[in-house]
This record gives C-alpha cells, structure tokens and sequence, in this order.
C-alpha cells in the first residue's frame, strides 16, 4: 500500500516483513527512529521478535552474529560512532560468513563531533566483507532491505543497507509497502546449512595457523566477488514480481550520449538528475551514474557504463585521509584496468550534513568541463559555497 | 501565484512551536489530495526557543531532490520576530507569499516590501482562545489552504485527526477550528487585497 511514512518508519516496515527473529540495537542519533518504531512493533504484537536492548553497538553486533548463527534471521542497525564500535564484530560476522542484515543511518564520524549525514562511516568498514548498497529514496531503501535478506541467505555473507541519515531517515516520502505474501513468495524461509545446533556440536569461529588463514581470506575476497551477479538476479527478480528496479549494482541516467557523466552514492542523485535534464535543455551531453553497489566493487558495470564518456565527475560524501576520494581512487584503478584513460574529476563534499545545493552541482561542473588536467581530489569548501549560493541562504552559517 | 506543476513551502519557527509537525501534516494532506509530497526539517540542534526550519514540496510529478528549500514559493513564519533575527525571505520567489504569525502587520510588510503577497494572521491569539497554548500551527496551514488552494481544508482536517488521534478527541477538534479560523481569516484578507 502507498503511504506517506518517514524514511524510519517505512524501513521498519520492511524489516517486519522479513519477520526477523531476533532485533538487538543501540540507539545512535540519526538510527534511533528505525529501532524505536521496530521497538513498538514488537510491544503491540505485530512482530514476533525477541527485541534486544543492548548495553552497546558492540554487544548488538555480538548479539545478532550468534542469533543467525543458530539460524534465526535477524537485524539489526547503527550509524557513524556505534558503527564502528561494531567494527571488530562486523569484520567477525563477514568472516564467518553469517547472513547478517543492517542498516546504516549513514552520519559523519568525530572529531569534531556531528550527528548529521555523510558517508565516512560506512566507508571505514569497506574492507570489512560486507556487501554495502548505497540507496536514493526511502522506496529503495525499503525494497533494498527485502532484497538484502535474499542475497545474504543465498551468499551467506551479511549486507549493509546505506540510507542518508536525516535526508532519507528524517524525510516523510511517498514509500509502496508491500503485501505480505509477496515478499514471503520473494523471500523464501531462512535456512542456514551450518547451524548450531547443540545436537550436532560443532566449533563456529575456531582459530587458524599461518598456512590456511590465507586461504580463508582469499575466498573471502573471491566470495564477495561472485555475489555481483547475485545481487544484480535479486535486483531483477524483484523488478519482475514488484515493478520497481534500481540497476542493481549501478543506475544510469541519461547515459545513451553522454560525454560528461556525474558519478555519485545515495540521496545526493535526485538533485543531480534534476541538474542533467536543465543542462540537457541547454545542449549539454551529460549524464550520470549512481553507484547503488559500492561493495563489492562493480567494477565491470562501471567500465562497461562509462566507457564512452569523455569526463567523469565523482562527488563523495567521504575521503580517506591523507589519500583523497575513495570512490575515485576505485574508479580510476577499474578504468586503468580496462586500458581506458578518461579523466576523472574528484569532487569532496557535503561532509557532516552540509547540503550539496543545486548551485553548487552546477558550479562543479563548469569547474569541471574548464579544468584541463584531470582535478585530483578537490574539497567543495565554504568559499565555494557561499560564491555559490549567491542569493540563497547557506545552510549552518551563523549557527 | 505562479502555476509550476512543483511547490515549495519553507516553515520559520522556533524550537516547540511545531515547525517540523506543521511540515509532516501539509505532507500528509497533500499526500490525502493524491499528490506527491516531501516533508524534512533542517537538521540542528532540538533545542525549545532556537529558529527551526523546516520543508514541504508538493508535485505532480515524483520528487527527486532531497536539496533543502533555497527558492521558496511560500513562507510561514511562525514567530514574527524572527523576521528581525534570521534570514527568513531569503530566496523567496518574486511572485511569492508570506504567512506570517502577528499582530501588527501593515508595518513589517512595509519594511519588507518586495513582490510578495502577505498575509498576516494572529495565530498566537486564535490559538491560544481555542487550545489554550499559543500553538500556531493548524492555525497557519488554514491561512495556506485559502491563500494557495494548493491542499484541501478536508485533506487538512483528515490529516490533523490522524496524526492527534492520541490527544483526544477535544485537541482533535480544537485543532480543526483552528484550522478553519486560519482560512476563513486568509480568505478574508485576500478578498479585501485584490
């Protein structure tokens, strides 16, 4: 049914439908609504799950790796600091291949301390072997979760489902809710081939020696790898039941001539569609690319995607200290690879819940297509910003 | 008024005074008259007394951007005397239209004549003779129902019961007289300026 929900409350409608078993969380400023409103689902009895209240993020993750361990599906979400208080839980959970699914309200990381929307968090787990799906919409975000529970059963590795906090979590949308019996017909029982199960004892997490943990994290790797096509089947079979699709590891946008193309993750894409279409009216050729899948890295669909343009321009919300832009430094390795040498520009911004205003999208591509020399890893600063907006009011300023 | 098939509404008020609910239930309206709609606060510190925004877009057609509100079609000001203190026509459309909350009104719209069309309503009042609080919000989407006709006072009201179920059915319908108020007074006030 189509309801106006916010982005919080539509997710813990999707979690509901996928009947978790077992819910342990910790609140953290922009999640907390997610858990609340799973919370109150549980105390009215429309969802049977054993909610857990967990003493913190570290607990939370140690809970829901045992829970789904012994076979039970379970849930569970987190944002900037209690994400990576999980850290060593969530790198454990991946390792011992357990279908975990979360949520993160995606929110900056201290110091300086910020409770709003960027992507730095998530980033920091990207090595951790977790598929990471990066959403647009509160739509996507509630179809993403019925498709993550699939994939991670099927692949028996765990699934992070990005959402922007506040941009998305805070945002009353207009979100379809599915009918029960069509995500039980799309989403079939949990089964897990390797149980515990006190009748048949069995170590889960024993330790290895310098000649096999090698190979332990090797397929790890090549595990993670072979989940793209996995996760692009989800994405269609979910298309073909439910009409509704998102690429599955990427999505274009007026791709079909496009010499300039905006790469870019999450909420941020709405906005830069609706900047494609008035330079389209303009003559311009520009399109762009949002990359739904961040891990594993698609880097084939980019290739594929992008290799007739003549510029890229990444925008992240995130950067890696002392290297530059995560996404880009990824991108430019996949085109390398492939023998194709396109310049790709490097754009920082929006980082601790800045907005990335229409203006300045504008005024990063003409940055953009005047630069000869391919820009390395630029940060979209205040002075940028308030030469941007020009007569608009620039957001956090005097606060 | 002009006649895009997308609206923006951007609500100035303080922390308490709702600015955040009085966005959700215009959403909610809308979403009742079979429009799509977006609703979001701007995202500070929750503190009673400090200057919140919050925004509304009202479309057609699906809503993409997630972007704040920089060019506004409408502002309500919940709290005259943050036209003072912050930037709250800042961006506003030329054609435009202000609602603002107060009781002396010829005087700020000759301090800031652009445009724009105001209307000027004493929700403070009305709402404190009808809830006992000066809680102006359901006061002030009234004033926007009339003066836009871009949601439906009976979406309006639908929205209002859903969303104060719990408080009662008395705040419920205080609520809705206030609401009613709010248009009949807007309703007044455009017929007398044009």
């Amino acid at each position: 049914m189509k309801m106006l929900l916010e982005g919080s409350h539509a997710v813990a409608e999707a979690v509901r439908l996928c009947h978790p078993q077992v819910i342990a969380a910790y609140p953290i400023t922009p999640q907390t609504h997610i858990i609340e409103h799973l919370a109150q689902m549980v105390a009215n009895g429309e969802l049977s799950s054993e909610f857990i209240s967990a003493e913190s993020e570290y607990a939370a993750a140690s809970v829901v790796l045992g829970a789904v361990a012994t076979g039970t599906r379970a849930f569970t979400a987190s944002a900037s600091q209690g994400l990576l208080l999980m850290t060593e839980v969530l790198f454990n959970i991946a390792g011992l291949r357990l279908p975990v699914v979360m949520v993160c309200a995606n929110r900056a990381v201290g110091a300086p301390i910020n409770i709003f929307c960027d992507h730095q968090d998530s980033m920091a787990l990207r090595d951790a072997g977790w598929i990471q799906l990066y959403v647009s919409s509160n739509q996507e975000a509630v179809d993403s979760i019925i498709q993550a529970y699939r994939i991670a059963e099927a692949c028996e590795l765990p699934v992070m489902i990005c959402m922007d906090g506040f941009f998305l979590t805070h945002a009353f949308e207009p979100v379809d809710i599915p009918e029960q019996t069509a995500v039980d017909t799309f989403l079939p029982p949990y089964q897990f081939s390797r149980m515990l199960d006190p009748k048949k004892p069995m170590t889960l997490g024993g330790g290895s020696e310098p000649d096999n943990y090698l190979e332990y994290r090797a397929a790890l790797h090549n595990d993670m790898e072979k989940t793209l096509d996995r996760i692009q089947r989800v994405g269609s079979d979910f298309s073909q039941q439910f009409g509704r699709g998102y690429g599955g590891l990427v999505e274009g946008y007026r791709l079909e001539d496009a010499e300039i193309v905006f790469v870019g993750l999450g909420s941020l894409i709405g906005a830069v569609q609706d900047l494609i279409d008035q330079l389209r009216e303009q003559g311009q050729l520009v399109g762009a690319l949002r990359l739904r899948c961040f891990r594993p890295f698609p880097a084939a669909a980019l290739v594929r995607s992008l290799s007739s343009a003549k510029r890229i321009i990444v925008m992240e919300k995130a950067f890696s200290a002392g290297a530059g832009g995560i996404v880009a430094t990824e991108l430019r390795a996949a085109l390398y690879q492939a023998g194709l040498s396109i310049p790709v520009d490097n754009f920082i911004g929006g980082l601790g819940g800045r907005d990335i205003t229409p203006s300045i999208l504008e005024q990063i591509f003409h940055t953009s297509v005047s630069s000869d020399a391919a820009i390395d890893c630029r940060f979209i600063n205040k002075d940028d910003m308030s030469h941007a907006e020009g007569n608009a009011t620039t957001p956090g300023e005097g606060d | 008024m002009n006649n895009n098939s997308q609206h923006e509404i951007r609500f100035h008020g303080r922390g308490g005074q709702g600015a955040v609910s009085a966005a959700a239930l215009l959403s909610l309206a809308a979403f009742e008259d079979g429009f799509n709609a977006q609703a979001f606060p701007k995202f500070g510190s929750e503190r009673r007394g400090a200057p919140v925004e919050a925004y509304v877009r009202i479309s057609s057609s699906p809503i993409r951007s997630h972007n704040q509100i920089y060019n506004p079609d409408v502002v309500i000001i919940q709290d005259s005397t943050l036209v003072h203190s912050e930037p709250v026509l800042e961006g506003l459309k030329d054609d435009g239209l202000v609602i603002l909350n107060s009781d002396h009104l010829a005087e700020q719209r000759n301090n800031y004549s652009s445009g724009a069309l105001w209307i000027t309503v004493n929700a403070n009042q009305i709402s404190e003779e009808l809830l006992g609080r000066p809680l102006p919000n359901t006061v002030l989407l009234g004033a926007l129902a009339a003066s836009t006709g871009w949601v439906s006072l009976a979406a309006l009201e639908k929205a209002i019961s859903h969303h104060l179920v719990k408080k009662g059915e008395t705040i419920v319908t205080a609520n809705i007289n206030a609401l009613r108020e709010g248009y009949r007074i807007a309703e007044q006030q455009e017929e007398a300026i044009s």
